[in-house]
C-alpha cells in the first residue's frame, strides 16, 4: 500500500494535478479566515467596479493630516486622466463644426485646445447633423474639464448647525495628498464587484468551496450506488444481474442532463439549495460506474482466490468486501475523481440554464456564472466577473483528469510510458 | 479395491453453458464412482471440461443435471452453512498458484481461515501456530518465515507447497487439484507431487488429480478417466488404461507424452498391436 502511494507520488501527472488541486482547496480554506466578509454582502452601490482599491473620498478629504507633496508630473496625469486622446479628438471634430479651421487645431497643445474650447463650445446651439447623445456628450465633456487647468485649491465648507451658514471648513490644495494607510476606508477589491455590487473575489472562494462540495456529495452519492449496484450485478449474476442491468441501461438510453434538467424544475427554486442540487446530479451519474464496476467484478469473480475464498466457507459480504473490493479500489477511486470533476461541471451547466441551487443563500461557480451571463458582463467587457470564474471551473476538472491519468498509469501498467 | 466405500459418485452429470444457438455443452452425462482413498487421475485436453467438471463436484458452479452423492448420500448444498459443511470434507487446490492468493492479505490469514474453519476458532494463539508450525514443516517450509508476509514475495514452487499445508491443515475427505503442477517448474514438480502422495498415504484421503499430462497420470493414479468434449470415453486402472488404451483418443494423448522421462518412457510398448 505504501508503495502504490510511493509510486502514485512519483508520476509527476499526478503531482501536478495534486497541487494545482490542493491549491485551490487550501485557498478555500484559509482565505475565509483572513477575508471574514460575507460572500454575498453587497458593498458597493452599482455594478461591475473593475479591479482595483478603492479609497472613500469622504475619509481621504478629512484625513487628520494632509501632506504637500510637489509631484513634478502630478498636473500633466491629472489632465491626460481627464482629457485623454479620445476626448482631445472629439473637441477638434466639434471645433471643426462650428468653424474653426482645421489648420489652428493643435491636439497636443492643452492650454490653446481648451481655450478654443471655451471660446467656441455653446451648449444650446444647434449643430446640422448632430444627434441629441452626441449633444449630450460634449455637454458632460464640458463639465468635466470646467477647473481643469486651474492651480488652485477647493474650499471646502459645511453647514453650521446654529445659524445655517455655511462655513469654511477645510482647503484641499492641488498637490495635497492622503498617506493611504490613514485612510479609515480602504477596500482592495482585486477582481472588481459583481453585477450586484458584491466582492468578485471574496464570492468566488466561497463558490469554489461550495462547489467543490456540490462535487463531494454528488461524486460520493454516484460512485457508492454505482459501487453496490455493480457489485451486485456482477457478483451475484443471474436475475439480480438483469434487473440491474435493465435499470441502468434504462439510465443510460435517457441522456442524464435532460433527467438532470427536469428533475431539478421540478423540484422546485424554493427547495434547491446546494445540498439538493448534489442529490440530484449524484443520483442521475451513477451509470457508468455501475457498468465498470460490474465489469470489473465479472473478470474477477472467477479468479481462483474467490473460489478459495468459497472453499474457506467465507459468507458472501465477506467475499465481496475482502476479496473483490480491494482489487477494484483503485479503479473505483478514479472512477470517484472523475465523478466529482464532472459533478462541478453538471452543477455549473444547470446553473446557467437558471436550474441551480436557489440564489440567496450561496453563490456557486455555476450561479456566478448565471449572474455574469444574465447582467451582459461579457458584452460589457466585464472580464473580471466570468473570467476567473471559468479559469476555476477548468483548473478544478483540469486538475482531477491529470491526477486520474496519473493514478491510471500507476495502476495499469500497460499505460506506463 | 472392490470392498472400499464410495466416497464420491456423479450420476448423468451434464453442465449446458448458454441458450439456444450458443449453448455449449461442456460436460456430457458423465457417470463415475470413486472410492475413498484412491488416487483418481482425469485426463484430457483443454476444453474437453476437466475444469467444469471439478467446479461441479466442488459446488462452485450449479450442476444442469445429473446428482452426486457424497459418502453413499445425496449432496445438498443449497444453504450456505450446508455448502459449508460440504466444503469441510472436499477441497481443491488450483492450477496457477499466483492467482490462488488473495493478495492483500498475509499469509497468515489464510492458514487462520482454515484452522477456524475445522472448528478451531477459540484455540489460543500459541497452539494455532503451533498447528500452522507444522503444516508449514509438513511441505518443508518454515512457518517463521512466512509469518507477516504477502503471497507475493514468495516463489510459485512456495506458494503451491503453502497450497498444500492449507490442505494439511484442512484434512479434508477429498482432494480436488486441478492441474497442481502445471505451472510449476520441473523440479518443483517432483516435490509437489511427492508432498500430495505422502499427505494421501497420512490421511487416507482421496485425491482427484486433474492434468492434461497422461504421463504424470499413470505415475500416480490408480484410476484414470480419460475424457473428450465432455464425455468419458476411456476408464479403468492406470495399467489397463495406459499401457493398453483402447480409444485413438487415449492413443493420440499417448503420443503426444515427451519421451524424455526415462520412468515415463512408453517405446518399450508397441501401441499400434493393442
Amino acid at each position: 500500500m505504501k508503495h502504490t502511494l510511493q509510486q502514485i507520488f512519483h508520476s509527476s501527472k499526478f503531482l501536478t494535478g495534486f497541487v494545482i488541486f490542493m491549491s485551490i482547496l487550501l485557498v478555500t480554506i484559509f482565505y475565509p479566515l483572513f477575508v471574514p466578509n460575507p460572500p454575498l454582502e453587497i458593498i458597493a452601490q452599482g455594478s461591475f467596479f473593475p479591479p482595483g482599491t478603492y479609497v472613500s473620498n469622504y475619509d481621504a478629504v478629512f484625513s487628520s493630516t494632509a501632506y504637500t507633496l510637489n509631484l513634478p508630473d502630478a498636473s500633466a496625469k491629472r489632465i491626460a486622466a481627464k482629457l485623454g486622446n479620445k476626448e482631445r479628438s472629439d473637441i477638434k471634430d466639434y471645433l471643426i463644426k462650428v468653424g474653426v479651421p482645421a489648420d489652428q487645431i493643435d491636439t497636443t497643445n492643452t492650454t490653446q485646445l481648451l481655450d478654443q474650447w471655451t471660446k467656441n463650445y455653446d451648449p444650446k446651439a444647434n449643430i446640422p447633423g448632430m444627434i441629441f447623445s452626441q449633444q449630450r456628450y460634449y455637454q458632460r465633456l464640458d463639465k468635466s474639464l470646467a477647473g481643469l487647468l486651474s492651480s488652485e485649491g477647493l474650499i471646502i465648507a459645511a453647514k453650521n448647525v446654529d445659524t445655517g451658514a455655511l462655513e469654511q471648513v477645510g482647503m484641499i490644495n492641488q498637490n495635497d495628498y492622503v498617506n493611504i494607510k490613514e485612510v479609515a476606508s480602504v477596500r482592495t477589491l482585486p477582481l472588481g464587484t459583481d453585477n450586484f455590487g458584491r466582492d468578485v473575489l471574496t464570492e468566488l472562494v466561497k463558490a469554489t468551496s461550495v462547489s467543490l462540495e456540490i462535487g463531494l456529495i454528488a461524486g460520493t452519492i454516484a460512485t457508492l450506488i454505482g459501487l453496490i449496484l455493480g457489485l451486485l450485478a456482477g457478483y451475484i449474476g443471474g436475475a439480480v444481474d438483469d434487473v440491474i442491468m435493465f435499470i441502468t441501461n434504462l439510465f443510460t438510453v435517457i441522456p442524464s442532463f435532460v433527467l438532470l434538467i427536469l428533475i431539478s424544475y421540478s423540484v422546485g427554486q424554493e427547495h434547491r439549495g446546494a445540498v439538493m442540487v448534489a442529490t440530484v446530479i449524484g443520483f442521475t451519474s451513477w451509470v457508468w460506474t455501475t457498468r465498470s464496476v460490474r465489469s470489473q467484478v465479472i473478470s474477477l469473480r472467477n479468479r481462483d482466490h474467490v473460489n478459495l475464498s468459497k472453499l474457506s466457507g467465507h459468507s458472501l459480504v465477506y467475499i465481496i468486501t475482502h476479496d473483490i473490493l480491494p482489487y477494484i479500489a483503485s479503479y473505483v477511486v478514479m472512477a470517484f475523481i472523475l465523478q466529482i470533476s464532472s459533478a462541478i461541471l453538471a452543477e455549473a451547466s444547470l446553473s446557467i440554464l437558471g436550474l441551480g441551487p436557489k440564489t440567496s443563500e450561496v453563490p456557486t461557480l455555476g450561479l456566478m456564472m448565471n449572474w455574469a451571463m444574465i447582467y451582459q458582463a461579457q458584452i460589457l467587457g466585464k472580464w473580471w466577473a466570468y473570467f476567473p470564474v471559468l479559469l476555476v471551473i477548468a483548473l478544478i476538472t483540469f486538475s482531477m483528469n491529470l491526477m486520474n491519468t496519473g493514478m491510471d498509469q500507476v495502476f495499469n501498467p500497460a499505460l506506463r510510458d | 479395491m472392490a470392498e472400499k466405500k464410495s466416497c464420491l459418485k456423479g450420476v448423468g452429470l451434464t453442465k449446458v453453458f448458454g441458450l439456444g444457438r450458443n449453448k455449449n455443452t461442456a460436460v456430457d452425462h458423465v457417470d463415475f464412482d470413486f472410492s475413498e482413498g484412491e488416487i483418481v487421475s482425469i485426463v484430457g485436453e483443454s476444453g474437453s471440461g476437466k475444469t467444469t467438471l471439478a467446479k461441479m463436484l466442488l459446488g462452485l458452479i450449479s450442476t444442469t443435471e445429473g446428482e452426486i452423492y457424497f459418502q453413499g448420500k445425496k449432496r445438498d448444498i443449497r444453504s450456505q452453512r450446508a455448502k459449508k459443511e460440504y466444503w469441510t470434507n472436499i477441497q481443491a487446490i488450483f492450477q496457477d498458484p499466483f492467482s490462488s492468493y488473495n493478495i492483500f492479505n498475509k499469509i497468515d490469514s489464510l492458514f487462520l481461515d482454515c484452522i477456524n474453519m475445522r472448528g478451531g476458532k477459540n484455540l489460543p494463539y500459541e497452539k494455532k501456530v503451533e498447528m500452522m508450525t507444522e503444516a508449514c514443516s509438513f511441505v518443508n517450509l518454515k512457518f517463521a518465515e512466512l509469518t507477516n508476509k504477502y503471497p507475493f514475495e514468495l516463489s510459485g514452487g512456495q506458494m503451491q507447497r503453502l497450497m498444500i499445508a492449507r490442505i494439511f491443515l484442512l484434512k479434508p475427505k477429498i482432494l480436488l487439484a486441478d492441474e497442481p503442477t502445471s505451472m510449476i517448474d520441473a523440479c518443483s514438480r517432483a516435490t509437489i507431487l511427492d508432498m500430495l502422495l505422502k499427505l494421501r498415504n497420512d490421511t487416507g484421503m482421496t485425491i482427484i488429480f486433474i492434468t492434461h499430462d497422461i504421463g504424470l497420470a499413470y505415475f500416480v493414479s490408480d484410476k484414470v478417466f480419460i475424457m473428450e468434449h465432455g464425455k468419458f470415453v476411456e476408464s479403468g486402472t492406470a495399467d489397463e488404461v495406459i499401457l493398453r488404451p483402447k480409444e485413438a483418443y487415449t492413443k493420440r494423448l499417448l503420443n503426444d507424452v515427451p519421451k524424455i522421462h526415462e520412468e515415463w518412457d512408453l517405446s518399450t510398448v508397441d501401441i499400434k498391436n493393442q
